[in-house]
């Protein structure tokens, strides 16, 4: 076991460090958090100077048109972004994490030409189609039907909880292509154009007041066979080779925030006279404790993927824990906040001292609620710990048949 | 930057678990239980051998040289076999008190009450092991001081928490003879809870599988218990409480070992508080996969959970740990 960085990854650091120090401050201003063309221009923007500085695709490999950097260098080059306060993957979220990776492993020469440079560019956004609104949890019961029609898919049904939907260029669309009750035998993978006619999108507002996510209606659109990634009814299995990009690196900017989120809680409590109560410092030491110990566990996962290729079954411990701590730790602001907390906006302390920090945390707060949620419940995430790793019975079968890997692919937040 | 143990570590666990598995199977540490005594001498002169105790003192001084990293991994199988006895104060001492490099002589240790802790004008003084012990050190801010166990006028008392833990009060501790000054006294306060956090681990972990097994096996409602979600779950936060935990013990223990990467008195706290949490918490939930069978004295669930309660009274309790390390989150 060594914590220390070698002199490669020390000077990768040093690099990227200095280039991060010349192009931020020269950034044009951040759009406003609804304001979706601006910021579909403005994350392309950022992605378009990576690419520009050879960062693009840190951690794609070197056939995908990546840098083909190892799991740590991955590690070091979000540390050192967060570190900064450089812009968020934003828009380029799905493309660079989830479609990109999948048209790399599973695509042909001809989709991998066409689809992988406009994504480490930053010329085209990809959102996702996975979950439906009665398959959540459940994904392998998905119902949005393809059926062939010449070259052509004729697909109807729904999505949701699309992320940047409005904005995006392609979806990477989960349709069942077999029977009705083929569940994960009957899952085909598809690139969808967004300006197919038939495409509808309907915007939901989250609990945060923001608006990234989408429903999706598909009414007989045509997607060529060509857009097909994967072998029909193949498309189960394409999705799960893709989880293997990730190599433990995926909450690293969210941690580093979340440790600076609790300095700024332990500032704000200090400064309203908080601090003298034994049980605030007791709740500050414990979440010290959980995110130094999460860090940790973020290097041991990275460190397995370094070394196997593969990252492991840490992730799931990790997406456990972290987003219970961050339940905690929003909790513990928002309880310091006091009054001060039933707006997000920064209204001035009566201290003179300056405003309080409530819009961080309490939008910080409302986030962090998704987090149990997201890519997998942790009900869903305690039956895998439970099923694959300790080696528990399945939950008996009710209704669908039984199935291999019954529960839902851990997917990204789409 | 490589988190995973290297080979030699793994054969090094694997070494200590198959000497536990071999020396001191549960069954045979469980005869001793409730007895004034529990130290198996020729067992502790074999973990001697083994390097249990001079696995950090440095080469030229008769020791294996090895880093308190390799030394956690060592604890974890301890801690994993609840082996009984002041393993941790044996460790400690090796390099200072002759005899307990090699496991010829017990050493314990007890911490002298602070004053400015208002419970110590309340609490009496305990002390484990006592029965056991050739030497018993007192560990305080200002050092540490040996004093003969003989000449304590200690009390046994009848009905100790863990009956492998048997404990003494006495009147008074004396101030005894000087063997170390405070700057030993401190890096003892900290390898002690890296390596006491790095038992209690051992300990979480096993209290996982027992639990585990048991789930797969007990049936009820016509199918294994582990079926049910609301077994299978705790279950499942046993595991995540223990790798957390696991990480942060490794953590620790390295940053001891590289201080460059890191605060090591932060690190030691931080892996003290959650691996206490773990044991503790899943020696309660391992006693409750049980049901009424875990509330009985046989199956050995309880003793995990009452090894855990005591371990987490030595070398910071819950309170002090987390003030340290919400003291680190001020004015920086």
């Amino acid at each position: 076991m060594d914590l220390r960085y070698t002199d490669a990854e020390q000077a990768f650091r040093h690099e990227l460090r200095s280039w991060l120090e010349a192009t931020l401050p020269n950034l044009p201003p951040k759009p406003s958090p609804d304001d979706w063309p601006g910021r579909r221009a403005y994350d392309t923007y950022w992605q378009r100077l990576l690419f520009d500085a050879g960062y693009a695709g840190v951690d794609w490999p070197v056939e995908g048109g990546g840098r083909g950097s190892s799991p740590v260098e991955e590690l070091v080059f979000k540390k050192e972004l967060e570190r900064a306060h450089a812009p968020y993957v934003g828009v380029n979220f799905v493309g660079l994490l989830h479609a990109g990776p999948t048209v790399i492993a599973e695509g042909t020469a001809e989709q991998r030409r066409r689809y992988l440079p406009p994504i480490l560019r930053g010329d085209e956004v990809w959102c996702q189609g996975f979950s439906e609104p009665d398959a959540g949890s459940d994904l392998a019961s998905m119902r949005t039907r393809a059926v062939r029609d010449g070259d052509d898919y004729v697909v109807t049904g729904s999505k949701i909880w699309t992320s940047h939907a409005e904005v995006a260029d392609y979806c990477e669309l989960l349709v069942r292509t077999g029977g009705d009750d083929s569940r994960h035998r009957g899952i085909s993978w598809l690139i969808l154009p967004m300006d197919t006619p038939g495409v509808e999108i309907r915007p939901l507002t989250t609990i945060a007041g923001s608006t990234e996510f989408a429903e999706l209606f598909l009414d007989e659109v045509r997607v060529p066979v060509s857009n097909r990634v994967g072998d029909e009814n193949d498309g189960w299995r394409v999705t799960m080779v893709t989880l293997n990009f990730e190599r433990g690196t995926a909450f690293v900017g969210d941690l580093l925030e979340a440790i600076e989120l609790l300095v700024s809680t332990v500032a704000l409590a200090q400064r309203t006279g908080a601090w003298s109560d034994p049980g605030v410092r007791r709740q500050a030491g414990h979440l010290r404790a959980e995110l130094d110990a999460l860090w940790a566990l973020t290097k041991r996962n990275v460190s397995q993927a370094a070394r196997t290729g593969v990252p492991g079954v840490g992730g799931t411990f990790f997406k456990l824990a972290y987003s219970e701590t961050r339940h905690k730790l929003g909790e513990f602001s928002l309880a310091l906040l006091g009054r001060a907390g039933l707006a997000a906006d920064d209204v001035e302390g009566l201290d003179g001292n300056g405003p309080l920090p409530a819009e961080t945390m309490v939008e910080d707060w409302l986030r962090g609620i998704s987090l149990t949620i997201a890519a997998g419940t942790s009900q869903i995430q305690r039956n895998i710990v439970g099923e694959r790793i300790l080696g528990l019975p399945k939950e008996p079968a009710v209704a669908a048949p039984a199935a291999a890997g019954a529960a839902a692919p851990a997917a990204t937040p789409s | 930057m490589d988190f995973e143990l290297t080979e030699l570590q793994v054969d090094l666990a694997q070494g200590v678990r198959r000497l536990c598995e071999g020396r001191f199977p549960l069954e045979q540490v469980r005869l001793v239980e409730s007895a004034d005594r529990v130290v198996d001498r020729a067992g502790w002169r074999q973990l001697g051998e083994a390097g249990v105790f001079n696995l950090c003192l440095a080469e030229a001084a008769g020791g294996v040289g090895l880093g308190l990293a390799d030394a956690a991994l060592v604890f974890e199988e301890l801690g994993r076999a609840l082996v009984p006895g002041p393993l941790v104060a044996s460790h400690l001492a090796a390099g200072l008190i002759d005899g307990a490099d090699d496991g010829s002589v017990v050493v314990g240790l007890v911490e002298r009450p602070d004053p400015a802790v208002p419970a110590s004008g309340v609490h009496p003084v305990v002390i484990e092991h006592l029965g056991d012990l050739d030497v018993l050190l007192v560990l305080s801010a200002t050092g540490i001081s040996s004093v003969d166990p003989e000449l304590l006028g200690a009390t046994r008392l009848n009905r100790p928490m863990d009956p492998l833990t048997p404990v003494w009060t006495v009147p008074a501790l004396p101030e005894g003879t000087p063997v170390a000054g405070p700057e030993i006294a401190a890096w003892w306060r900290r390898d002690g809870a890296v390596l006491t956090a790095a038992l209690q681990l051992g300990s979480a972990a096993w209290t996982t599988e027992l639990a585990v097994g048991y789930a797969k096996q007990r049936r009820q409602f016509g199918r294994p218990i582990g079926g049910f979600q609301a077994i299978k779950h705790l279950c499942a936060d046993m595991a995540v409480r223990t790798e957390v935990a696991r990480c942060a013990v490794h953590a620790a223990a390295v940053t001891v070992d590289q201080p460059d990467v890191g605060d090591p008195l932060v690190a030691a706290a931080g892996a003290k508080l959650l691996a206490d949490e773990a044991a503790v918490t899943n020696g309660r939930s391992c006693i409750q996969v049980h049901g009424g069978m875990g509330f009985t004295w046989e199956v050995p669930a309880h003793l995990a959970y009452k090894r855990a309660r005591v371990l987490a009274t030595q070398f910071g309790t819950e309170t002090e740990l987390a003030e340290s390390l919400a003291e680190s989150l001020t004015g920086s």
